[in-house]
């Protein structure tokens, strides 16, 4: 399940993700985060709450992420969880997003995988 | 493993190639057409070429390269064929054998070897276009100079993998994919692919939008490395290229990709697949390349071998062992001594006098009553008769040769007539003689054809008469009372003997109202002039068929029989003379004269009688079944009196048996058929003659024309009894 809480990023509303962003509940989530964010008037998902990602997950968020930046409203993803920078860095997508992630003590000991 | 088996087989097959190459350099001088033994020479090295690309013997792919290129200019006839290019291209030769027997001993560069490339791809320089300097350009693209900077280059395997749009919504999720494959190996280099997403509203959120392309380092085959995608395999598109593959295979792949060349040259090069200054020459030469066609077709083979490669390693096997066996069979072949014919004819011919001599030299020892002479004449009998044995040998040989190119012939014709047909081959080890054999292999391909093309039907009419969809043909040989039998036989529609029968009529060959039975209907497709083919294909019917088939074995002093049975098959029946030039003979005497019986066609001897009736039917009871027979005294009008106890010979041919009335027995010998004048040629019931131990001439009967001849007569005594024996 994924659930949404209103939050605060640098003094900027957010949108904290929890949950699993999954094949189960992207479907949810390409309907709820673009509505969600504009009635919040966001332009920050906080990824500290995701506790699964999968490449359909992967994919939402490169769609939100590109999607924003069509309309000119630069999507910013934050607080990368380790489940995200793990399967972020297993596709080599960091650059890709471009975001900066701050990499907690945990996240640095299991996440670079092969190179 | 299976690999080493391989390359094995490309060593046998290399050294063989380089043979040919040799035997057509030599060849050049004496050869009016030198065209056929440079394409030889050019397809040798190509070869080589290739194969030795396969296993990455970059030296030996290098070298022939260049030689390629050069023989490539010959053949196009830009440069002459000259002697000192006939030299260096003599040296060439022997260098790739160095080279082939250092990759045979497991040596990868022989010491020196680098030496003697370079002296002699400085001899081809000048011969090449550009002196050289573009073929060493793209000499550089068929395979990377091996130098210690490329070592760790490609070591991994490249996979590319285009995940098919519905494979998250089937439960399975690439990230897993991605993980697993990092348990096989390492992943040196890993990029996604997301170029494919949509933006807006085309986006389907569980849809499948992901590419990547990974280097993987490890040791795991390439079936494991393709069971991890077994799942996703039908609908994704995923490539793998084995580790060391060639420049030209990673620009193919980039060719073949939906993305971006730049983009996935960029990522061959950041998995050090590749380097970027190769990347870049490479494309830039493809380009270039693709307006000069000639050399495009000469990539493209080397295209097709790689691709090969890329069949499960089972095929692969299977593919090189038969090529191996065709091998060893070329490599048996390699052991037998050519002699001319004409030699071995004379050398028959003087075997065959020495026959007759030793038989009169037997006669006057025998009358001498001197002990050691005996003795000693006995030892050289025995020694003349195994001479005589071998000598008839050499010009035997297996018919199994002339049948396996049926194999290839009913592949064809079946495929070109859209039928599937099966050919079997029995008794291919039976011996005939050559000059058979070789005038043989025409009529038995016309009646090959025909069967496929007439005998055997479409597969929906097969199946439609309860028949197996794939039609039977069967190649026979056996040896049958003193001949050769081949036999043809089909599974198809049999001959329409309506349809014979009218056609027959039609063409006047045959009156109107004439009874026939079952088997003389049959036989009338010998006759000139006949064909029952409805539609006239490019393969038979145009109605020079049989009757062409009959004359070539009547040639043979061979006889061809069909039998057949609508809807069930058809069987063509070949009968020939085992030789034609010594047989065991049997002679008989008529008064003074001697004549010689072919002794595999006498069946017995007995006393004449009793006679069925009378004796003016010509027809005795040989223990309850009826036998025409002839008096040779009468046929051959000899003066004088029979004796008073008369002695018959039974003869058989084929099916037909008869007796032929002589004066008496004169027992087996060896004899040499001389052939008779052509004064004598239409002498009935003779064959031909041989010269007796004692000097005199003796005819040697045609035993099938005599059997003829008592039939006939026979049949002209009205004797209904006859056809009982007659069954032909």
């Amino acid at each position: 399940m994924l659930s949404y809480q209103a939050t605060q990023h640098e003094g900027r509303p957010a949108l904290k993700l929890k949950g699993a962003l999954t094949i189960y509940t992207v479907t949810q989530a390409w309907r709820d985060i673009p509505t969600k964010l504009a009635k919040h008037k966001s332009k920050v998902l906080d990824l500290s709450g995701v506790e699964e990602l999968d490449t359909a997950g992967v994919q939402l968020l490169l769609w939100l992420k590109r999607d924003g930046i069509g309309r000119g409203s630069d999507l910013v993803l934050a607080h990368h969880s380790p489940e995200v920078v793990e399967v972020l860095d297993l596709l080599r997508l960091a650059a890709v997003f471009g975001d900066a992630i701050l990499l907690s003590p945990s996240s640095t000991s299991g996440s670079r995988h092969g190179s | 493993m299976d690999l080493d088996k391989a390359k094995q087989t490309f060593i046998l097959e290399a050294r063989e190639l380089l043979a040919a190459m040799e035997e057509a350099l030599l060849g050049l001088e004496d050869n009016e057409d030198p065209g056929e033994s440079i394409n030889a020479m050019f397809r040798a090295v190509h070869t080589i070429k290739g194969s030795a690309g396969l296993f990455g013997l970059d030296p030996i792919v290098r070298f022939a390269h260049t030689v390629e290129s050069v023989m490539d200019r010959v053949r196009g006839k830009k440069i002459t064929l000259d002697p000192p290019l006939v030299g260096i291209l003599l040296e060439c030769h022997d260098h790739l054998e160095e080279l082939i027997s250092s990759t045979q001993e497991g040596v990868e560069e022989a010491p020196g070897s680098r030496e003697v490339s370079q002296r002699l791809l400085g001899g081809l320089a000048p011969y090449l276009e550009g002196h050289g300097v573009a073929e060493r350009a793209s000499a550089t693209l068929a395979t990377r100079p091996a130098g210690p900077s490329s070592e760790r280059w490609n070591e991994c395997w490249h996979l590319s993998i285009r995940f098919g749009p519905d494979v998250l919504r089937n439960g399975m999720d690439p990230l897993s994919f991605i993980r697993y494959l990092g348990t096989l190996g390492r992943l040196v280099h890993l990029a996604s692919v997301v170029g494919s997403l949509p933006q807006g509203e085309d986006y389907d959120p569980e849809g499948c939008y992901l590419g990547i392309e990974l280097d993987l380092e490890t040791d795991a085959e390439r079936q494991t490395i393709e069971d991890v995608f077994e799942f996703v395999r039908e609908d994704s598109k995923i490539q793998i290229l084995p580790p060391h593959s060639k420049i030209e295979d990673y620009i193919r792949f980039i060719r073949e990709m939906p993305e971006d060349e730049r983009l996935l040259g960029e990522i061959l090069v950041a998995g050090k697949c590749i380097t970027a200054k190769d990347l870049e020459e490479a494309l830039a030469t493809q380009k270039a390349e693709l307006q000069e066609d000639g050399i495009i077709q000469g990539r493209r083979i080397g295209t097709i071998l790689i691709e090969d490669q890329a069949v499960p390693p089972p095929v692969v096997a299977a593919a090189l062992d038969k090529q191996k066996k065709f091998q060893e069979r070329q490599a048996q072949e390699m052991k037998v001594v050519k002699v001319q014919a004409e030699k071995l004819d004379r050398l028959v011919d003087l075997v065959g006098e020495l026959v007759i001599a030793g038989a009169s030299v037997n006669a006057l020892a025998a009358s001498s009553h001197n002990g050691p002479l005996l003795e000693a004449t006995t030892v050289v009998n025995k020694l003349v008769e195994e001479i005589r044995d071998n000598a008839l040998g050499l010009r035997m040989v297996q018919i199994g040769e002339t049948f396996n190119r049926f194999r290839r012939i009913v592949r064809d014709v079946s495929q070109e007539m859209g039928k599937s047909i099966e050919l079997e081959v029995h008794g291919g080890d039976t011996e005939l003689d050559k000059t058979i054999v070789e005038k043989l292999g025409d009529p038995l391909m016309h009646i090959v054809r025909n069967a496929i093309d007439h005998g055997i039907e479409s597969a929906d009419l097969r199946q439609a008469r309860g028949k197996p969809p794939t039609g039977s043909l069967s190649l026979n040989a056996f040896h049958d009372s003193g001949s050769i039998v081949i036999e043809v036989a089909d599974d198809g529609g049999g001959l329409n003997k309506a349809k014979i029968l009218k056609k027959a009529i039609e063409r006047g060959i045959l009156r109107e109202g004439a009874e026939l039975s079952d088997a003389e209907i049959t036989n009338l497709i010998f006759e000139p002039g006949f064909s029952t083919a409805a539609a006239v294909t490019n393969l038979s019917g145009r109605g020079v068929g049989m009757d062409v088939v009959r004359r070539n074995i009547d040639q043979l002093r061979g006889s061809i029989e069909v039998e057949s049975y609508e809807e069930a098959g058809t069987t063509m029946r070949i009968r020939l003379p085992l030789t034609l030039a010594i047989i065991d003979g049997f002679r008989v005497g008529i008064g003074a004269a001697s004549y010689v019986v072919p002794l595999d066609m006498v069946i017995e001897c007995l006393d004449l009688g009793p006679f069925l009736e009378s004796e003016e039917n010509h027809l005795i009871n040989l223990r309850g079944e009826v036998l025409p027979f002839l008096r040779l005294r009468e046929i051959f009008r000899m003066p004088g009196e029979p004796p008073a106890r008369e002695r018959v010979v039974v003869v058989q041919y084929g099916e037909t048996r008869a007796g032929l009335v002589v004066d008496k027995l004169m027992g087996e010998f060896q004899t040499v058929i001389k052939p008779l004048g052509n004064l004598f040629k239409h002498v009935r019931g003779v064959g031909g003659s041989t010269i007796l131990g004692s000097g005199e001439v003796a005819l040697i009967l045609d035993v099938p024309q005599l059997i003829g001849l008592a039939s006939e007569s026979g049949h002209r005594r009205g004797t209904a009894a006859l056809s009982s024996s007659y069954q032909n």
